[in-house]
């Protein structure tokens, strides 16, 4: 088996040769406008040709993990909002589902029911601005982001009424949710939901049969499903080669099985099959929105037999993952009875996506990896911490 | 006097539809208007203010939208996010990149101070110890509407800009330095961990 892990299949040439010319190595980053944040790659590029592709992290490294063991369980809370600022709502579940898992706690329906509505509208905004972002890489500057980023707003909205905050929801709780709905939230919700179809029709109207889209996407970074689970790869870019796994339907968490969805499969792993698989799973998410906002029991919020101040679990470790908008994002928690967690690792699924970046972008011209960085969706806050 | 046209005069000269300004007025409505900020973004602030860029706050209304991605062409850096100790130099030496007159705008609790990991071992507290900011935004991250009144109170500050005299602008005195030196990283830390001609820590009296 010639595949592996950044393995090459024929070794790379040497630096100069009389024959090839020189090659020329290039700093791409950390200042560059498509690197989605402060991402430095060293290429060595042959002509146009990327050789060598060798990601430097590292420039947004907050201690994410190091101010988790020493904050409370709850103080660690509002800094997983700051982990993949796309997404605070699923990494608020994410944490909240290991802790609960690690105290053993139960949460009521309806906190169960408008996590899972939360998610979703999270997975919304995340899949429609990762469109407008990886279009304005690709050179349509301006337009599909304005486009993305009109439908986030509004999402956007329903999360400030709720929570306070546009980006930094910090809502969950251990056991549940901070705070009820606000009067007229689920109406306002519910048109947001039922006229989302709308802008995915215009947007694949306008964009997904272009001509410069295709020329583009298809049979650049291609990914095999071999590579893809070897290298731990998961989320949209795992299912676009193919391979059908989603944490929703595999581990079951938070009443996913009680609705009707399906899993969209790609078949080529290149970046068109991602993009696509975007566009088919936000249908899906207005599916389970739908079905969730039908479903949605009055009841409790919260569980009344939680105290969050002075929280201390019992010893033991636990592992919670859900199935963020990147892939499976999980939080591993290690507790010796004390208010802190005694360790405290987050495994983010656009770092372990990244992995694979040289692999994907040998063989394909410089302007390619912007495409193949740009579909594999990152976020530097959740890849360096 | 320098840029300074009477009032009445105006007023009067206007209403016989002649204009009346000074180099000075006309330079800064040019200036003040026409502000290219660098494409630059570090963290989550780095999509509010793209959020600010687009359709719904619109930064166009404001002569801002035209975000360059080379500090050759910019006029301002919005430091959005939180330095780290390894991305500071980098912003040392972009903010020496840029040709004056060049402006910081300090975005949100982090790149003031550190914000929430201002105990992290990898944070610097505050881009200030190493370049000039112009204006600071409060908030984690703050809304696209505070970005809005920052970039209104550096119009306001570029307006108040003298071209001549004692208290001329200070990209205007050859005296002033325009570079300052990019720190590194040291043994433990940045060295030098702040720079004293713009950094000067707040000293308690009692």
């Amino acid at each position: 088996m010639s595949v592996g892990f950044h393995e090459l299949e024929e070794a790379p040439p040497p630096m100069t040769s009389r024959l090839e010319g020189e090659l020329l190595e290039v700093s791409m980053g950390p200042q560059h406008p498509s690197t989605h944040g402060v991402f430095r790659m060293n290429v060595a590029l042959e002509g146009e040709i990327v050789r060598k592709l060798k990601p430097v992290f590292g420039y947004l490294h907050r201690n994410h993990e190091k101010i988790g063991e020493n904050t409370s369980y709850l103080g660690s809370m509002p800094y997983t909002d700051r982990l993949d600022y796309f997404c605070s709502m699923t990494n608020n579940w994410a944490y909240a589902l290991s802790v609960e898992k690690l105290a053993g706690i139960e949460v009521p329906e309806r906190a169960e029911y408008l996590r899972v509505i939360l998610a979703e509208l999270t997975r919304l905004q995340n899949h429609a601005s990762l469109l407008g972002f990886l279009l304005s890489d690709m050179g349509a500057w301006g337009t599909p982001l304005m486009y993305a980023f009109r439908e986030r707003e509004k999402i956007l909205d329903l999360f400030e009424s709720l929570s306070g905050s546009r980006m930094m929801c910090d809502y969950m709780r251990f056991g549940g949710c901070r705070c009820d709905l606000p009067p007229g939230w689920m109406e306002r919700a519910r048109k947001l939901v039922d006229g989302f179809p709308r802008f995915l029709d215009e947007f694949e109207k306008l964009v997904v049969s272009n001509e410069i889209l295709i020329a583009r996407t298809q049979e650049v970074g291609k990914l095999s499903a071999e590579l893809a689970i070897n290298a731990g790869i998961t989320g949209p870019m795992l299912r676009a080669c193919g391979v059908n796994y989603d944490l929703r339907k595999v581990d079951g968490y938070g009443f996913y099985p009680r609705f009707k969805f399906r899993v969209p499969l790609g078949e080529h792993g290149d970046c068109y099959d991602r993009l696509m698989m975007r566009v088919l799973e936000l249908r899906e998410s207005v599916g389970i929105l739908q079905q969730a906002m039908e479903q949605i029991p009055p009841g409790p919020i919260v569980n009344p037999k939680v105290k969050l101040r002075s929280f201390r679990p019992p010893v033991g470790e636990a592992y919670g993952r859900i199935e963020g908008p990147k892939g499976e994002l999980g939080f591993y928690l290690i507790s010796d009875g004390g208010s802190n967690p005694y360790r405290y690792r987050v495994r983010p699924p656009s770092f372990i996506n990244l992995t694979i970046l040289e692999d994907l972008c040998l063989g394909h011209t410089v302007a390619d990896v912007m495409v193949i960085l740009g579909s594999i969706d990152i976020v530097m806050g959740e890849v360096d911490r | 006097m320098s840029g300074q046209v009477d009032e009445g005069l105006r007023s009067e000269l206007q209403k016989q539809g002649i204009w009346v300004t000074s180099t000075q007025e006309l330079y800064n409505w040019g200036r003040r208007n026409s502000i290219w900020p660098l494409q630059f973004g570090l963290a989550c602030c780095a999509i509010e203010m793209i959020a600010t860029a687009a359709s719904r706050y619109d930064l166009a209304r404001f002569g801002g939208e035209v975000f360059r991605p080379s500090p050759r062409q910019a006029d301002l850096m919005i430091v959005a996010g939180t330095v780290t100790k390894k991305m500071a130099p980098q912003i040392v030496r972009l903010y020496n990149q840029m040709p004056d007159p060049k402006y910081v705008i300090s975005m949100g609790a982090c790149a003031i101070s550190g914000g929430p990991f201002k105990q992290g071992y990898n944070v610097l507290k505050g881009i200030d110890r190493y370049i000039p900011v112009d204006v600071y935004i409060p908030g984690c991250p703050p809304r696209p509407e505070a970005l809005l009144h920052a970039f209104m109170e550096l119009q306001r500050k570029i307006d108040g800009q003298k071209l001549t005299g004692e208290s001329k602008a200070p990209f205007l005195d050859a005296n002033q330095p325009s570079e300052f030196p990019v720190p590194a990283f040291g043994a433990h830390d940045l060295e030098p961990p702040l720079n004293s001609d713009v950094f000067h820590p707040p000293t308690i009296k009692r």
